[in-house]
């Protein structure tokens, strides 16, 4: 039991290295991952002279590990089934959590390596980190959180990558904007508390303005919680949705 | 263990088309077991639910000793499979293909290596393994998802058309390779439309029409049942019409081929002595004659109602 299981994680490093060498080795990752965010930013930034550049960066950071880690993963699928080689690959003894495990993990690593750009912005219009554990524990925790929300919105079987990607662009802007941040939850009214208490992004981004800025909207540990539920239900979601709509796409 | 499949009742069902019905059948250890029917008899589907690509509406299918739906992952493991439809990563090269599908089915890296380089020097693939896929021919691609398909040292490798399409050198490989594996106790399921392929390389075939098995034999045995139906292909050094042939006895149809007359009778002695006489008496000379046993194409198209 132990064994298989510890088999199957194995696998899912294949399916990983070869996510990462296909999709996101090349393409538009970097550029929807990274620059878009930071044209959100710098947008704000010369719109907002109120808000501190902590409060900035935080976003910035927040925005970045989001869109980049579920800029790749909801397209795996579709793309996989259009180029016709999702047969092949569920024709082979691995079980469709390894192959959502897998895709998650290379999602992972793209959306966490990304935060170095904008924290080394941060660094250099001089913010500090002033709690970089809790900043890398955050990071660690939003990157799974998120590439599984990703792996969510390839569920649909719709084997037309660009159907999916307008569900997701819509998705993801629409969670940026509702998230804490281009305004502290603090200065938002009631009901955009509440919206913004269903974004994970709320959370992540509530983190990383505690490690910069010092000051956070929710305790520190309800973040971490929270976070690692949506992580928890976000992947079991994607794996069962895949599990049924993966043989749709055939 | 004497069958590797078992296939009881499998049906499937796509929006009220039954694209499989209540199928049974066995595929026994060490043979080369063919897999014929016309477009949309249901071959790939049934495919499909052996390798545990789709689930079956009912029955089931036991794969090497396992339930391909309770056990998928022990079933998958021992066996090779080449999807109708599929393709090797484009943007990776040749080798790292290979080294991914090992990685899919846990082979430690030493051996990986080794056995991918043997099979890729048998399809002629190693010069260019360090290629991207994108720049291979088809018939190169459809080479390389075979020795994808076979970089576990499966003992049961299940085939849909792996040849079609492909020039005859490619499929040539193709099938060297193939009837290596029975003198190993491997086992071959093979779908394909070519009938010469199959009564060449398949020890039993089964040929299925609408979702159902309609004969499973050996070749030659098929070919029997239809036996009272030989047929006698003759030309003549120069044209005549049909109808001149017709008033001869024991013909039942006549076809004309090209220059040839396809006659088919239930009496090939009598026939061609007619015929003999025929060309006798019309002052044609006879440029070629040959008896014809039906071809599996016949029993084919007999059992499947197709033209
Ligand atoms: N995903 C699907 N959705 C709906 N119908 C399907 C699907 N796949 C197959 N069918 C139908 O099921 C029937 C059997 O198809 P199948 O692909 O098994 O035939 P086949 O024998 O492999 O044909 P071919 O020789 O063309 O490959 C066909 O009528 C086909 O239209
Ligand atoms: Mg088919």
């Amino acid at each position: 039991m132990t064994f298989q299981f510890l088999d199957q994680l194995k696998r899912s490093l294949g399916i990983m290295k070869k996510d990462i060498r296909i999709y996101y080795l090349k393409g538009p990752v970097v550029i929807s991952g990274f620059l878009m965010p930071l044209f959100l930013f710098l947008a704000f930034f010369i719109g907002s002279r109120n808000l501190s550049i902590e409060f900035l960066i935080s976003g910035l950071i927040g925005m970045t590990v989001f869109f980049t880690a579920t800029a790749v993963s909801p397209i795996i699928a579709p793309w996989e089934a259009q180029v016709q080689t999702l047969e092949r690959l569920i024709s082979c003894p691995i079980s469709i959590t390894t192959l959502i495990f897998g895709d998650m993990l290379a999602s992972f690593i793209f959306g966490i390596l990304i935060a170095i750009l904008p924290i080394a912005i941060g660094l250099a219009m001089g913010t500090h980190i002033t709690n970089p554990i809790i900043l890398i524990l955050g990071l660690l925790l939003g990157g799974v959180c998120f590439s599984s929300f990703g792996l969510i919105l390839s569920s649909p079987p719709s084997n037309a990558p660009s159907n999916i990607m307008m569900i997701s662009s819509l998705v993801r802007f629409s969670l940026v904007f509702i998230s804490g941040i281009f305004i502290p939850l603090e200065n938002m009214p009631y009901w955009g508390k509440i919206i913004a208490s269903f974004s994970p992004l709320t959370y992540f981004t509530d983190l990383t303005r505690y490690t910069l800025q010092g000051t956070n909207y929710y305790p520190v540990l309800l973040d971490f919680i929270l976070l690692l539920g949506f992580s928890a239900l976000f992947f079991i979601l994607a794996v069962k949705l895949h599990q049924r709509t993966i043989y749709k796409r055939l | 263990m004497d069958h590797v499949v078992e296939v009881q009742n499998l049906t499937k069902i796509y929006n009220k088309l039954v694209a499989v019905d209540h199928i049974n059948f066995e595929v026994k250890k060490g043979e080369i077991f063919g897999f014929l029917g016309p477009n949309g008899a249901g071959k790939t589907t049934t495919v499909r639910m052996l390798t545990g690509i789709i689930k079956p509406i009912e029955g089931h299918a036991i794969i090497l000793g396992h339930d391909i739906q309770k056990e998928p992952l022990k079933a998958k493991q021992n066996i090779g499979v080449v999807p109708e439809t599929s393709n090797a990563y484009v943007d990776l090269s040749a080798w790292q293909n290979m080294m991914l599908m090992a990685e899919l089915y846990g082979i430690p890296k030493k051996e990986a290596e080794a056995r991918a380089e043997d099979l890729l020097r048998r399809l002629s693939l190693y010069q260019r393994k360090n290629s991207k896929v994108k720049g291979f021919s088809k018939g190169m691609k459809q080479r390389l998802i075979l020795c994808m398909a076979l970089i576990n040292d499966p003992v049961l490798v299940f085939l849909d058309e792996p040849t079609s399409g492909l020039d005859v050198q490619s499929s040539r490989m193709i099938r060297e390779i193939l009837l290596e594996f029975p003198k190993e106790g491997k086992t071959i399921f093979l779908t394909t439309h070519n009938m010469d392929e199959a009564s060449h390389l398949c020890d039993r075939v089964a040929i299925i029409n609408h979702g159902k098995i309609a004969a499973i034999d050996r070749p030659a045995t098929l070919k029997n049942t239809i036996k009272k139906l030989n047929s006698i292909e003759i030309s003549f050094d120069s044209t005549i019409k049909a109808e001149n042939l017709s008033k001869i006895p024991h013909i039942i149809e006549i076809r004309k081929e090209g220059d040839k007359f396809i006659i088919s009778t239930d009496d090939v002695d009598d026939l061609i002595h007619s015929l003999t006489d025929f060309a006798e008496s019309q002052k044609l000379k006879i440029i070629s004659l040959n008896t014809m046993a039906p071809s599996l194409e016949e029993v084919f198209v007999k059992l499947t109602g197709e033209v």
